[in-house]
């Protein structure tokens, strides 16, 4: 569908449906909204979402007419609604119990709105039959409520909230009752729903996911305040806050000091020799059943990663006084073994790329396999901060890092499936070692918990493209992860 | 374990006999021929027959039953409404201390409650009679309606109240339209207990009565003071036959409801 983008909020012009302005609710000494202005447009469908009890069910019942308002206005299609009672707002609601009638059947719960109005029999009749078409219930219209299943309820519930033809349609949690097979599928229904009828929904979930399937924008809300209002992409990709990215999804948050990045790249900080995989690069179980790795030779004589994590001298110090004890002396010894020999870095490095084509994620498909040929470095972005993140690690690249945060404590945040898992070194801006501690495998996608050397927990997800069988990463191995400069957010404490 | 042991059987024998004994030995002799209630001298029904010829007991009968509709639906409105304020008010200071008042004439010795209603009659100088047991009853019968009524309206999701404000109704057509045919079943069983109560008062009714209005409670009280005699007994067999059949049949009803709910809503999540 060639539409244009609806995006009501970024226009000026645009009169907003319901604008909250300075709202605050007290319940006694408790503030439940505090000092909160929004803006909601024609046509949107709007999710309000937060944990239980950050206000977002007391904005929904003020916006009904069931709370009162402290202080400040709500605005509802130009006029000032606070104090109109419910039965006078052109307003409706999807309660989240349905609250249908169960002395009425179907019909007349449908009707009940309707009736109110003193419109004639026919008109009313007529109203009825449509709606129930529209949620596919005519077979049951002469039904009572608990004849019918938990589904049909939700949708009588729809069609009765939707039969006055409000300016706006208030949902409470509307699928929070249906197992997760008809919540999906209620969810597009409910989008259908809202896009033939052109009415305005205001949705109140604390389910993120259906937050982000129905919504044209999600309002974040925590203790009584809007935290980030945006739509789904928006919210997800660039959280303006720790407490939206946790929220949303799942994440990795690093905490760690900016510094700005040099113009140059940084400096190799020790070990000029290749700093060996911790995988002895022998035992790695190549699938080795392709065999379009580029030529070896021109690996062979690549220069080392610059930004290998070789350990500096305090760090193996630190290293060799307090961490070997848990973690063991593999680490340590490796940079004392040997150069490899040719034969022994080509089967590497083919594993490399094995590894690399298997466990990419489709983002950086297109461009991951392509830079092990090119020269380092220069396939980084420049600019941005440095993060560093734990004593004796080489410090995280942000390219897309805001500079004014030099010298302040920050927090990166990055979604595990930006995160990629290998074996062996992949040659990446960002690359940590650490140990499978965890696998979660939910069939379509894994996630790795993966326990770096300062003891940080990192989940990494991988699209489980192949069978099972074929897969090789498993509990205890250890791992290198690996994003790009660009993959996660930066986020002021 | 036999479920039906020796000591099993005994017991529930000497439980119920003592429950029931007295009650059939009532219906047994209200079928005897005898003019003596203590010696039986074969079946008969005329005590039935002479207990319709009875006016005495026919006016008291009428003077029951009037008090007991008035009463009941006086209090029945009356217990609604406060039950209603009270569960729907939420959390106000006093709260504990009124609904503790609504209840308290739960406890309250009757003969306390008919000396104080007495005394207050007097006082404001009504004529005792009809009108002063209706209202006598009324105050102690409302409390039983309230607490039948507010246990009911506990339970009950508010959402549907607002849901119906939401479409439109003003507060009272929503508890007209949707809160009073729910709660319905607690306010009708209210109803009958309030009117039960009526039906067998004796200490109020005593307190609060003129000579113009005998209710068939104290009629019976005075005449089995001269003697007790088979007309009586038929008399309360005819109640007890009453209220049996008042009992099983509510419980038949209820039942019924019940088992077709459950079986609705079965079949209506296998239909899904």
């Amino acid at each position: 569908m060639a539409q244009t983008v609806f995006a009501p909020w970024k226009d000026r012009d645009q009169k907003p449906l319901i604008e909250f302005r300075n709202v605050t609710k007290r319940f006694g000494d408790f503030t439940a909204i505090d000092n909160l202005s929004l803006n909601i447009y024609e046509r949107e469908f709007f999710a309000l979402l937060g944990p239980s009890g950050c206000g977002k069910t007391t904005m929904m019942r003020m916006l009904a007419g069931f709370e009162s308002v402290t202080e400040g206005h709500i605005w509802l299609g130009g006029q000032d609604i606070i104090s109109v009672p419910p039965n006078k707002r052109p307003v409706n609601m999807m309660f989240q119990s349905y609250a249908l009638f169960p002395h009425l059947s179907i019909w007349d719960n449908i009707a009940f709105g309707l009736r109110r109005e003193s419109k004639d029999k026919e008109m009313i009749g007529e109203r009825v039959e449509e709606m129930l078409r529209l949620t596919r219930l005519t077979k049951f219209a002469k039904r009572k409520p608990h004849q019918i299943s938990g589904g049909q309820r939700q949708r009588v519930a729809l069609a009765r909230s939707l039969a006055k033809a409000p300016k706006l349609l208030l949902l409470d949690e509307p699928l929070g009752a249906l197992d997760k097979k008809l919540r999906e599928e209620t969810q597009f229904e409910l989008m259908d729903i809202q896009e033939t009828t052109g009415t305005t929904f205001v949705i109140v979930t604390h389910d993120q996911e259906e937050a982000m399937t129905v919504a044209s924008r999600i309002a974040v809300m925590d203790e009584g305040r809007l935290v980030q209002v945006d739509t789904p992409d928006v919210i997800y990709e660039a959280p303006n806050s720790v407490y939206v990215a946790d929220f949303i999804g799942d994440v990795n948050l690093i905490p760690g000091t900016a510094r700005l990045r040099p113009a140059e790249p940084e400096p190799p900080v020790a070990a000029p020799t290749l700093a060996k995989d911790p995988a002895p690069v022998a035992e790695a179980p190549a699938p080795a059943t392709e065999t379009t790795a580029p030529p070896p030779t021109a690996q062979a004589d690549a220069p080392a990663d610059a930004r290998q994590p070789a350990p500096n001298e305090r760090g193996e110090w630190i290293y060799k006084k307090v961490f070997a004890r848990f973690l063991g002396q593999r680490d340590l010894a490796t940079p004392q073994l040997p150069p490899p020999s040719p034969g022994e870095l080509a089967a590497a490095r083919k594993a490399e790329a094995d590894a690399e084509r298997a466990n990419t994620p489709t983002p950086d498909a297109a461009r991951a396999p392509a830079p092990a040929a090119k020269p380092h470095g220069t396939e980084t972005k420049s600019g941005g901060i440095l993060i560093d993140w734990a004593e004796g690690q080489p410090p995280i690249i942000v390219a897309n890092g805001d500079t004014a945060l030099d010298g302040k404590p920050v927090t990166l945040s990055i979604r595990p499936e930006k995160v990629t898992i290998d074996l062996e070194k992949p040659d990446r801006p960002n690359v940590l070692p650490g140990k499978v501690i965890d696998i979660a495998y939910l069939g379509n996608i894994s996630t790795y918990h993966v326990e770096l050397a300062s003891g940080r927990m990192v989940k990494a997800q991988m699209v489980n493209a192949r069978r099972l069988s074929n897969r090789h990463i498993t509990w205890e191995d250890a791992v290198w992860i690996g994003f790009t400069e660009t993959a996660g957010v930066v986020l002021e404490e | 374990m036999r479920r039906f042991s020796w000591f099993n059987v005994t017991s529930l024998t000497l439980g119920f006999a003592f429950l029931y004994l007295p009650m059939i030995l009532l219906v047994v002799y209200s079928f005897n021929e005898s003019r003596l209630v203590t010696v039986w001298a074969g079946f008969s029904t005329k005590w039935y027959g002479e207990l319709l010829r009875n006016e005495e007991f026919l006016d008291a009968a009428w003077v029951t039953l009037k008090v007991a509709v008035f009463s009941s639906t006086i209090a029945t409105v009356l217990g609604t409404m406060a039950a209603y304020v009270l569960v729907r008010a939420g959390r106000f200071r006093g709260r504990t201390l009124f609904s503790g008042m609504i209840y308290a004439p739960l406890v309250m010795p009757e003969v306390i409650t008919g000396l104080s209603l007495l005394l207050l009659f007097i006082g404001i100088g009504l004529d005792r009679g009809v009108l002063t047991i209706v209202l006598a009853h009324t105050t102690f019968s409302m409390c039983y309606v309230s607490v039948v009524v507010s246990s009911r309206l506990t339970s009950f999701d508010r959402s549907l109240e607002e849901a119906a404000l939401d479409l439109g109704c003003s507060p009272f057509e929503a508890f007209r339209l949707v809160t009073l045919p729910i709660i319905a079943p607690a306010v009708i069983s209210g109803w009958l207990l309030a009117f039960t109560l009526s039906l067998d008062d004796l200490v109020i009714a005593s307190f609060t009565t003129g000579p113009s209005a005998t209710t068939l409670p104290i009629k019976i009280f005075s005449a089995v003071r001269l003697g007790v005699s088979p007309e009586i007994n038929a008399l309360s067999t005819l109640l007890i036959a009453i209220v049996t059949l008042g009992v099983i049949t509510a419980s038949i009803v209820t039942k019924r409801a019940a088992v077709a709910q459950a079986r609705d809503e079965q079949a209506a999540e296998r239909n899904e």
